[in-house]
Formats: structure tokens, C-alpha cells, sequence
């Protein structure tokens, strides 16, 4: 079994080594080949694992690999814990990392840095699987940090683009002020336990409740440690999964290739912070504030990010939107202890939103590269893969009943129903909210791009074919899982034992315990879905899509002048980049050259040393004298000087 | 075994750069170029590389003490003696000395001026660091220390840029004055316990105040070495006139000088004072992580950024060694903790060592082409040498402690172990994250990233096989040291757990 994981994640390594060295020896058709072929034995030895723990029951594995280091007591380890979470998360991870392999295939195939490119993506296989597989914190910020890397290499691999570099500086820097949270939280635990392994930690959290710590800036206010801690380690959550008021690099890390939108922009990556919030449940569970600070942020999130999408034209970035709120609505799920609901989720809009991306991406080719919706529209006869498979990503997204998002969004948004703590209502309101918006702009998008008047012009208009098999396979392939995953698992994952004892929950917050009894099955579910709120607020949402987007295209323009300072906020989404870009950042380097100018030479060197050593400038004079350049002098000097010099000391001493 | 290993490793580089020094052959149509010396320094560099090798293997992990130890009367009038050996502390500095050499003479294999001169410098140069760091007398150390500046100043001295006489001075003078008190700080404990040899010392017990005094004096000469804020201006300048080779060997090696000095003298001698003065320490170093962090984010000159940036990741090996005082203060059975700084100090050392050398390299592959070292003139690099983009970019992230890269395994160890020693510590610490990243990333994306800038970035040449090959093998370095640390560890922590076992227990005289 172990053979099996380690090789689940060896695969995609030594493809992205590979392709990545290879160069003319392996040729372009090699590099693809190579990487597919790893990846794919990747998502079998994931399947695999993934059936003997999940389905044949086999016990979890906790397996120290090797020692990263040893210090006095401390032994930091280097290992897998392979349990029902870490399985799931690697089917997920291979089996959308392989579709975008093969897709990559048709969407970069004139681009000059192809083999670099299934390198990198391969890579981020690897570091993803290296996140999901941990078992102690050392090896999860290793990949977490390592999944940011190569997000940084792929949003940037346009590097001749600006606005791909600066997208990529911002996305990593962005991140490293989640991993600065994160970084601390680690350090608080090892502090206050004395492990970095998972399983040492988790027995020791019962044991710090009550513990407290005081903090600087706090009025020496005494914190809870598990609060301290989960607080920190949310922190990194919010900048890897893009939570409010850390979402801003998400939207821009467009200006990459679409198949990296897809699996690190959508899929994998940016979910790495759910899934740590959920692997750390043991802790969170302790800590009712930082479970309320997840409802609130997640909620924020949730239904603000959501309206943002509705005023984009930018095809990805309408997704990239969709994808913040609906991150919003995992993180919500979190905070009511719905974890099993958060990963469900998480598992189904991995795959419905990949092939959202990928459906855009594949309109993006037959549209040579323009990305504007406003030049779009009618698609739909051109298109028809494309179409019917968007169509299924866009009814799973908004939750339509039988899709697999109806069924991980509608338990979720009846699990924060339930939940009791301090902003729960708050959080139940948003993300309701959130129903009709996701509606709204998700229809928005595919009647903008699919139906209605043919915008482009004469020219892309005749060369609009559907784009060729290596594209839409994966597209089916997602089609069919975004079809399929929800109803398929939605029993045993919410109320049964798919996900074992990997994730832990009081009884006090157990809300998915509480509706359990109302489970009737996935069908009943459905029938059930009629008579609630999310169900109607869809429908709604649809149909004011259709008549304000394909009925009467006049109208939105109107109502944008008509709330023109709402529709600027929007616009302007919010002012979080300029806050960030023009005050932030500027206050940066305005710091820096204060300390710089102020600090360095004036005060420094212009006070102490240069004032000290006035006679610099006569004592340079004197040695420009004796600078005869002959290496010999120089170094007799010396060595005479130093002799003189200590025997003098000596000498005098004794 | 009766081989003198650690006078081989000093004197054979010494004798080899004498000899180069004397046959320098002058061929009267090249007089700056001669190839047999070169060849014999890489030659006598790669012996001395394989001896230290050998002497790390041959190094007993288990022991905490000192090895290899030699010992020979020198001046016996004065009580001054030949005395070396080498613990865990010192082994990784030695092995980093021999092999940042090898690369720095392979890296100067083009130099154009004086060859033969540049090689013998770098060759004694060695030789003198390792005698630094094997010394166990201190008058020794003391002729070593003093007399390793000589090479450094002839080396920016003669091949560096058109500012190097106020480099040098600047270099000379700050460091000069620091070694004077250092050498009135030994002949005290001298005075005191009647001996020069440095583990006599550290069972000297001293009164409070005459360990404040000795502490100080200590401090100066290591924390301008270090640099530590605020005695750090010199860096910049000397590293900016500095030759690539110069440049390597001063942030690869020279620096650590003063965090070995801290480790060999200031903890074991004057714990006491060590403790009182520890927060002040920890004050200076969490400010030259922040300051200077904010300073490099606004330089033009690509090698001030790097050399503002070695003060900032200089700042955790002060750090990591002061902070083991509170951890111990609050709890003195948590050795554990205290060791996680100061081995984290350790390999923040080694890792600097091959980071910053690294990028100093770099910096030299773009300055050979165009000779300059501003920012503004480069642009889009990578399009025009794919190759040294990809290596940069390791040296990029490693800088910015990606794990995963040795740049982490260092400062990872140290925030843990300062969060022990106070959250606000590892506060602000931890901002190296997003700062490290912002001057780092921020500089290649301006330098390598980007359309072509200029005609004259369109005219370079892809990097050479010599200079790929220099960069590889630190990059591998680089991400061994990241995901595996173990080895480093091991040979250092025995002796790292004596350490803290002497600065655990109070020196002074009742």
C-alpha cells in the first residue's frame, strides 16, 4: 500500500523532470506522452488506494517515509497519512490533473514553451499530491508552498506579458501573507506541543483548551491557544483559497493558460485550504471563535464575490468570480462543522468548475484568444460539444436538482441552516443570497456566450469550429462526473462512512448528525428540493438572466447607469486592488527608501562611520600612494603590520 | 590515524597560492592570462575539497567534542600554541570553505587581469578561513581572522569596480576596529585564567561586569562580520566594488565568520552576559530581518539588493542563537527548542552560504555580458538565456525560503523555536516571508521576466557550460539541504547539545 502511494506521487515528479530536461531529446510529442502516461498510472494508484480504503475498508495508514531532521527531542518527519480525506482528495487531484493533461494538448499545441508546460503542470501534480498525503505540518507547508511556486510559474508562463508577471508577483505575494498565518500557526502548535506530526498533535489539542498566550498589539489580552493557533492557520486558508480580504489574486491569475485556470485556479490548489481546515478538524472543532470567523469570512465571500462576477465581460474571469463565491460557500460549511459537506462540495466543483474552464477555454480557441463576451454569442451552433457539456458545468453549478452540485451546495446550505454558533444566520442569509446570484451570473454567461446575436466579427465568425478531440474528451469526461458525483456519494459521504474517522466533529456542532434523520435518499432529496428556498431562488435567478441577457440585452446597460455608483463599486471591485496596489504596496517602498535614504546613509554612514573616519578620504590619498600594484607589496605589508600588531600586544601584556 | 588533516586543509591552499605566486609564468603576448595557474588552483582547490570531504566522513557524529585536534608549541614565551581541532560546528563551515572555492576559482577561470594573482588570492584565502575556523587558541584564531582580511582587501583592492578604495577603506575600518578590541578581550581572559586555549576558557568563571565588557568587545568584531544592524553599511559597498569571485567568497563565507565567533566564543565564555544582553540581541537581529528587508526592496543595483539581503537572512542566525536565552530562561529543561534555534542558525549559515553565493554568481554571468549591475538596463532575460533563467529562478525561490530549498530549512527552524521565546518574535520573523519574496521576486521579474528590454539584452549570449555547471551543482545543494537538512544536522547537534549544556549553567565568580 505504501508502494502504492509512494509511486501515486513519485509519477507525476519524474514526468516533470522529464519533460522539463528533456528538450530536443524527447521532442514535443515526448514530453506530452511522458507526462500523460505518469500522471495516469498517478490516478490509478490513487484509485486504487482510494477503493481499499474507501470501499474495502482497510485501516488508515500513518507512514513515516524518512526523517527530515532530528533536534534534541523533536523529530521531524517526512511521511503519508493515507486515510478516506487524503484518498479522496488524490482521486480528485490526479483525475482532474489528467483531463487537463490531455486537453493541453489541443489548447497549447502552437505555443513555443509546450514542454515547459506539462513539466510545470506535472510538477504541480506532484506538490498538490505531497500536500493532500501529509502527515505532519513540515511536509503539508512544503506543499503548500510548493503548489504556490508553480501557480507563481504558471500564471506567469506568458513571462513577455506585464500583466502576467505583475498577476504572478501579486498571486504569490498575496499567498505569502496567508502563509505568514500559516507559518505562525505551525509554530504556535509546535510550541504549545512540542510535535509537527498530525497524530501527536491532535492527541495533545483537548489538553490546551483553557491554555492561553498573550499577544503583542492586544493590550497583553490573554488568547486562547487553539483559538491563536486556528486563527493562524485560517489565515493561510484565506490566502490559498482565495477568502476574502485575500481573494485579490485570484481573478487576476487568469492571465495564465486556461488548463491552469482549470486545475490549480479552480480545481486543486486554491480548495488546498479547505481541505486543511478540514484535515485540521481535531483543532478547529476546539475553537468556537475561529469556526465563527470562518462562517462570517466564508459567507462575505460567498455572496460579495458572487456579485462581482456579474459585472465581468472577461469570460474566465466571470468563472474565476464563480469560483471565489463558491470557495466562499466551502469555507461557510467549515464554520458550521459540515466538513464532510465542505470536501463533498469541494469534490463536486472540482469538477463541474474545471469543465466550466475548460469550456470556456475550448470557446477561447475558436475564437482565437478573445476572451470578451461582448464579442461572443450564438455559439451554440458551432459548438455543440462545447455547448451541451458548458450547459451540464452551468446546471451543476447553480444547483440544479440530480446535478452534482445540487447535492453538495443544497446539504451544505441546509447544514449552516442548522448550525448554532455566532453567525450562522448571518452566514445561512449570505449564502442563500448567494443562490440567485450564482444563478444570475452563471446564465449570464451562457447566454451571453452561447445564445443570442453573433457579436464577432466576419472573420472569427467563419473559422468557429468545434475544437478537436483532445479537447472535448476531457470535456465529456468531466460532463459525465459532474453529472454523476453528487447523487452517487451524496448518502454515504454526508451520512455515512465514506470519509471514516478522518474528520472529527463534536457532538454540540454536528449538524450534518442532526439532519441525518430527515435523509430520505437521493431521490427524495430531489423531490424535497421543490418546496425550499435555494430550489426557487435558482429559478429565479435563471429567468432574470434570460430576460435581462437574451430577452431585452438593452436593459442591463440601463440599470448599470440608472445604479451607476453601485455598478462602479462593482466595477471597481470594491477597491480592494487599489487599496492593495496604490496604498499598500506604495507605502512599501516608500518605507524602504525612508529607512534607506534616512536610516542608512544619512544617519549610518553619515554620522558614524564616514564621521568617525573623516580621515577616510586623507587616508585614501595615502594609500592610492603606496598602491605601487604589485600584489607582493600589498601582502608583505600586511603580514609585517599583523606581526607588529601582535607582538605588540603581546609585548605589552607580559 | 596520524595525518595532520586540518594543517593539510590550511596549509596545502596557502602553499599552492605561493607557489602559483612565485612560477606565475608571464607569457609576454598574454600578460594577464595564464592557464597553468589557473589549472593548479583548480587542481590544489579540488584536493583540499576532497580532504575536507574525507574529513567530514572520517568526523565522528556520535561525539561532541572536539576532533582532529593537532597541537604544537608556537610562541611558547607567551603561552601561545598551535592548537586546532574541529567539532560539529565547524565541519560544515570548513566543508562549505573548501567546496564555495572550487567554484569560485571555476567561476574566475575567464578572469582577464592578473590571473595567476587572482587564483593565489582565493587559495590563501582558503586556507586562512579554515584556520579561522579549526583554531583552538585564541591568539590563533586571532592571526587567522586578522590576516584573512589581507586577501579580501587585495581581492576588491585590485580587480573591483571604480569605487573600491572607499569599499576598502570602509571594509577596512570597520572591521579593523573590532578586531583590535576582540584581541583586548583575549589577552584579559589571558590575564585571568593564564591560558590562550579556547576550551580552557570556557570554564573561566568571571565576574558579571568583566563579562558584560568581554561580550562587547566580542560583539563588535562579529556583529560588523555578521553584519548585524547597525555596523552592516560596509556590506553594501564591498560587495558592490567586490569582484564576482569576491563577492562570492565575502557572503558565502566571511560572514559567518561572526556567527561562528558568537558560537565559539561570546555563548560559551560569557553565557551570563550573553543572557543579560540576549533581548538586545534579539532586538538588533528582528531588525535588520524587517529594516533591512524594506531597504532592499528599493534598490537599483542588483548586487546591493543581494547584499542588503544577506543582512536580512544573516539577522536568523542571530536570532536563532540569541533566542535560545529566553527559551531556556522560561523553561530550562526545554533544550529541545533551544537547540531548534541555534542548529536553525547553523543551517541558515550553510544555507546562505550557497544561496547567496549563488546569486552573486548570477549576477556575474549578467555583468560579464553587460557590465552592469542596474536593474533598469536588463529586462526579459529569459528570453535570450532559458537556461539561466530556470537556475536563477531556484536561487529566486530558495532566497525567498521556498521550502522545499534550503533558504527555508534554516529560517523555518528558527521562527518555530523564537515563537517559543516570545509570539512577537516569531512575528515579526515571520515577515521575512512576504518581504524575502517582494525584493526577491520583485527583482526577477524586472530582470529576467518581461519582453526583451534593450538591444543589449538582445545581444546576450546564452550562459557557458562552465557557468551552468557552477550553478547546477549549488542548486542541487540547494534543494538537497531543503528536503533532507538530516545529514547537517547530525554531524552539528552533538556538539550544538553541549553547547547549550555550557550556556545553561552560570559562570559567574562568587
Amino acid at each position: 500500500m505504501i508502494q502504492v502511494t509512494l509511486w501515486a506521487v513519485l509519477a507525476p515528479l519524474i514526468g516533470a523532470v522529464i519533460a522539463g530536461i528533456g528538450g530536443r531529446a524527447i521532442g514535443r510529442v515526448g514530453a506530452h506522452r511522458v507526462t500523460i502516461v505518469l500522471v495516469a498510472i498517478s490516478t490509478i494508484l490513487s484509485i486504487i488506494a482510494w477503493y481499499r480504503i474507501v470501499v474495502a475498508g482497510h485501516p488508515p495508514i500513518d507512514h513515516t517515509l524518512y526523517l527530515w531532521g532530528v533536534v534534541g527531542d523533536l523529530e521531524i518527519p517526512i511521511g503519508f497519512l493515507i486515510d478516506e480525506l487524503s484518498v479522496t482528495m488524490m482521486v480528485i487531484v490526479t483525475s482532474v490533473s489528467l483531463m487537463v493533461h490531455i486537453y493541453t494538448i489541443g489548447y497549447m499545441k502552437d505555443d513555443p514553451g509546450y514542454q515547459r508546460f506539462f513539466s510545470y503542470i506535472s510538477l504541480f501534480t506532484f506538490a498538490m499530491l505531497t500536500l493532500v498525503m501529509s502527515n505532519n505540518f513540515i511536509q503539508l507547508f512544503f506543499g503548500w508552498e510548493a503548489v504556490g511556486v508553480v501557480s507563481y510559474l504558471l500564471i506567469g508562463f506568458w513571462f513577455d506579458r506585464e500583466s502576467a508577471i505583475r498577476a504572478n508577483l501579486k498571486a504569490f505575494l498575496v499567498n505569502r501573507v496567508g502563509d505568514f498565518g500559516f507559518l505562525l500557526g505551525i509554530a504556535c502548535l509546535l510550541a504549545f506541543t512540542g510535535s509537527l506530526r498530525y497524530d501527536e498533535v491532535f492527541a495533545m489539542a483537548p489538553a490546551l483548551q483553557g491554555q492561553t498566550i498573550s499577544l503583542p498589539l492586544t493590550g497583553g489580552a490573554e488568547w486562547s491557544v487553539l483559538t491563536v493557533a486556528c486563527l493562524c492557520l485560517f489565515i493561510g486558508a484565506m490566502g490559498k483559497s482565495a477568502q476574502f480580504p485575500l481573494h485579490v489574486w485570484l481573478p487576476d491569475s487568469m492571465e495564465g493558460p486556461t488548463p491552469i485556470s482549470a486545475l490549480i485556479h479552480a480545481a486543486t490548489m486554491v480548495t488546498a485550504g479547505i481541505f486543511m481546515v478540514a484535515r485540521m478538524s481535531p483543532l478547529f472543532e476546539l475553537s468556537e471563535t475561529a469556526l465563527s470567523t470562518m462562517l462570517i469570512i466564508g459567507a462575505i465571500t460567498a455572496l460579495f464575490m458572487g456579485l462581482l462576477g456579474l459585472v465581468q465581460h472577461d469570460i474566465k474571469r466571470v468563472v474565476a468570480y464563480s469560483t471565489l463565491s463558491q470557495l466562499g460557500y466551502m469555507t461557510t460549511g467549515l464554520g458550521a462543522s459540515a466538513y464532510a459537506a465542505s470536501i463533498f462540495h469541494l469534490g463536486t466543483h472540482a469538477f463541474f468548475k474545471a469543465l466550466l474552464f475548460l469550456g470556456a477555454g475550448s470557446v477561447i480557441i475558436a475564437m482565437h484568444h478573445e476572451q470578451d463576451m461582448r464579442r461572443m454569442g450564438g455559439l451554440k451552433r458551432y459548438m455543440p460539444i462545447t455547448w451541451i457539456t458548458a450547459l451540464i458545468g452551468t446546471l451543476a453549478l447553480i444547483g440544479t436538482p440530480g446535478f452534482a452540485g445540487f447535492f453538495s451546495k443544497e446539504s451544505l446550505i441546509e447544514a449552516v441552516h442548522h448550525s448554532q454558533l455566532p453567525g450562522s444566520t448571518f452566514a445561512w442569509v449570505c449564502i442563500l443570497a448567494g443562490v440567485f446570484v450564482t444563478a444570475l451570473y452563471s446564465f449570464r454567461m451562457y447566454f451571453l456566450v452561447f445564445h443570442g446575436k453573433e457579436r464577432m466579427d466576419e472573420h472569427t465568425r467563419s473559422h468557429l469550429r468545434e475544437s478537436p478531440a483532445v479537447v472535448t474528451i476531457p470535456l465529456i469526461f468531466l460532463a459525465i462526473a459532474s453529472l454523476l458525483a453528487g447523487g452517487l456519494f451524496a448518502e454515504s459521504i454526508l451520512y455515512g462512512t465514506f470519509f471514516g474517522q478522518s474528520m472529527m466533529v463534536m457532538p454540540e456542532h454536528d449538524v450534518l448528525g442532526e439532519m441525518a434523520p430527515a435523509w430520505g435518499g437521493a431521490g427524495a432529496m430531489m423531490l424535497h428540493s421543490f418546496v425550499t428556498a435555494p430550489f426557487w431562488l435558482a429559478v429565479l435567478g435563471v429567468v432574470v438572466a434570460w430576460y435581462l441577457w437574451l430577452h431585452r440585452p438593452d436593459l442591463p446597460a440601463r440599470i448599470a447607469a440608472r445604479f451607476s455608483s453601485l455598478h462602479n463599486l462593482l466595477i471597481h471591485k470594491y477597491h480592494f486592488d487599489d487599496l492593495y496596489e496604490n496604498i499598500l504596496t506604495a507605502l512599501g517602498r516608500r518605507i524602504g527608501s525612508g529607512l534607506w535614504r534616512v536610516g542608512d546613509m544619512r544617519l549610518i554612514d553619515g554620522l558614524l562611520v564616514n564621521g568617525s573616519a573623516f580621515s577616510v578620504g586623507r587616508l585614501a590619498k595615502v594609500i592610492r600612494k603606496i598602491q605601487s600594484g604589485f600584489l607582493y607589496h600589498y601582502a608583505f605589508a600586511m603580514i609585517i603590520g599583523l606581526v607588529l600588531l601582535v607582538s605588540f600586544f603581546v609585548i605589552v601584556r607580559l | 590515524m596520524n595525518i595532520p588533516l586540518l594543517s593539510l586543509l590550511i596549509w596545502a591552499p596557502i602553499a599552492g597560492g605561493a607557489w602559483i605566486l612565485i612560477s606565475g609564468r608571464r607569457d609576454r603576448n598574454r600578460p594577464d592570462r595564464d592557464d597553468s595557474a589557473r589549472l593548479l588552483a583548480l587542481v590544489v582547490s579540488l584536493i583540499v575539497f576532497i580532504l575536507s570531504i574525507w574529513m567530514w566522513a572520517a568526523f565522528d557524529r556520535e561525539v561532541a567534542t572536539v576532533q582532529f585536534v593537532e597541537r604544537a608549541a608556537w610562541l611558547p614565551a607567551f603561552d601561545i600554541n598551535y592548537h586546532l581541532g574541529v567539532d560539529g560546528i565547524s565541519v560544515p563551515l570548513i566543508v562549505l570553505t573548501t567546496l564555495m572555492t572550487v567554484l569560485v576559482i571555476i567561476a574566475g577561470w575567464g578572469i582577464g587581469t592578473k590571473q595567476s594573482q587572482y587564483m593565489a588570492a582565493f587559495l590563501i584565502q582558503q586556507g586562512l578561513m579554515i584556520g579561522a575556523f579549526s583554531a583552538l587558541d585564541s591568539i590563533l584564531f586571532y592571526f587567522f581572522w586578522e590576516a584573512l582580511l589581507i586577501p579580501m582587501f587585495l581581492i576588491i583592492g585590485i580587480w573591483g569596480g571604480p569605487r573600491r578604495i572607499y569599499a576598502t577603506i570602509k571594509f577596512f575600518l570597520y572591521t579593523f576596529f573590532g578586531s583590535v578590541l576582540m584581541l583586548i578581550a583575549f589577552l584579559y581572559l589571558h590575564s585571568q585564567s593564564g591560558s590562550f586555549a579556547i576550551l580552557d576558557l570556557y570554564g573561566l568563571r568571571l565576574g558579571m561586569q568583566e563579562q558584560v565588557l568581554i561580550f562587547i568587545a566580542f560583539l563588535i568584531a562579529f556583529a560588523v562580520k555578521v553584519p548585524m544592524w547597525p555596523v552592516h553599511t560596509w556590506l553594501p559597498d564591498a560587495h558592490v566594488e567586490a569582484p564576482t569571485g569576491g563577492s562570492v567568497i565575502l557572503a558565502s563565507i566571511m560572514l559567518k565568520l561572526g556567527g561562528y565567533g558568537f558560537l565559539r566564543f561570546s555563548l560559551p565564555m560569557v553565557p551570563d552576559a550573553a543572557a543579560a544582553l540576549a533581548s538586545t540581541m534579539i532586538v538588533l537581529s528582528l531588525i535588520a530581518i524587517v529594516y533591512i528587508g524594506f531597504v532592499a526592496l528599493v534598490q537599483p543595483d542588483m548586487k546591493k539588493l543581494i547584499a542588503y539581503s544577506s543582512v536580512s537572512h544573516m539577522g536568523f542566525v542571530t536570532l536563532g542563537i540569541f533566542v535560545a536565552f529566553p527559551i531556556l530562561l522560561s523553561d530550562p529543561l526545554d533544550h529541545t527548542t533551544a537547540s531548534l534555534g541555534i542548529q536553525g542558525a547553523m543551517v541558515q549559515m550553510i544555507s546562505h552560504g550557497f544561496i547567496s553565493g549563488a546569486l552573486f554568481l548570477c549576477i556575474g554571468v549578467l555583468y560579464d555580458r553587460l557590465h552592469s549591475r542596474m536593474i533598469s538596463d536588463y529586462g526579459g532575460v529569459a528570453h535570450r538565456m532559458p537556461v539561466f533563467a530556470a537556475l536563477a529562478m531556484v536561487f529566486a525561490m530558495a532566497n525567498s525560503g521556498v521550502p522545499g530549498t534550503s533558504g527555508f530549512a534554516g529560517e523555518f527552524m528558527v521562527i518555530l523555536a523564537s515563537f517559543k521565546a516570545g509570539a512577537w518574535i516569531a512575528f515579526l520573523a515571520a515577515m521575512t516571508l512576504i518581504l524575502g519574496a517582494a525584493y526577491t521576486l520583485w527583482m526577477y521579474k524586472r530582470v529576467i521576466y518581461g519582453p526583451v528590454a534593450n538591444e543589449n539584452v538582445q545581444s546576450l549570449t546564452g550562459s557557458t557550460l562552465r557557468e551552468n555547471s557552477v550553478l547546477l551543482v549549488l542548486a542541487l545543494l540547494v534543494i538537497v539541504l531543503g528536503v533532507w537538512p538530516a545529514p547537517l544536522l547530525e554531524t552539528m547537534g552533538p556538539s550544538v547539545d553541549l553547547l547549550i549544556e555550557t550556556i545553561s549553567q552560570s559562570k559567574i565568580r562568587t
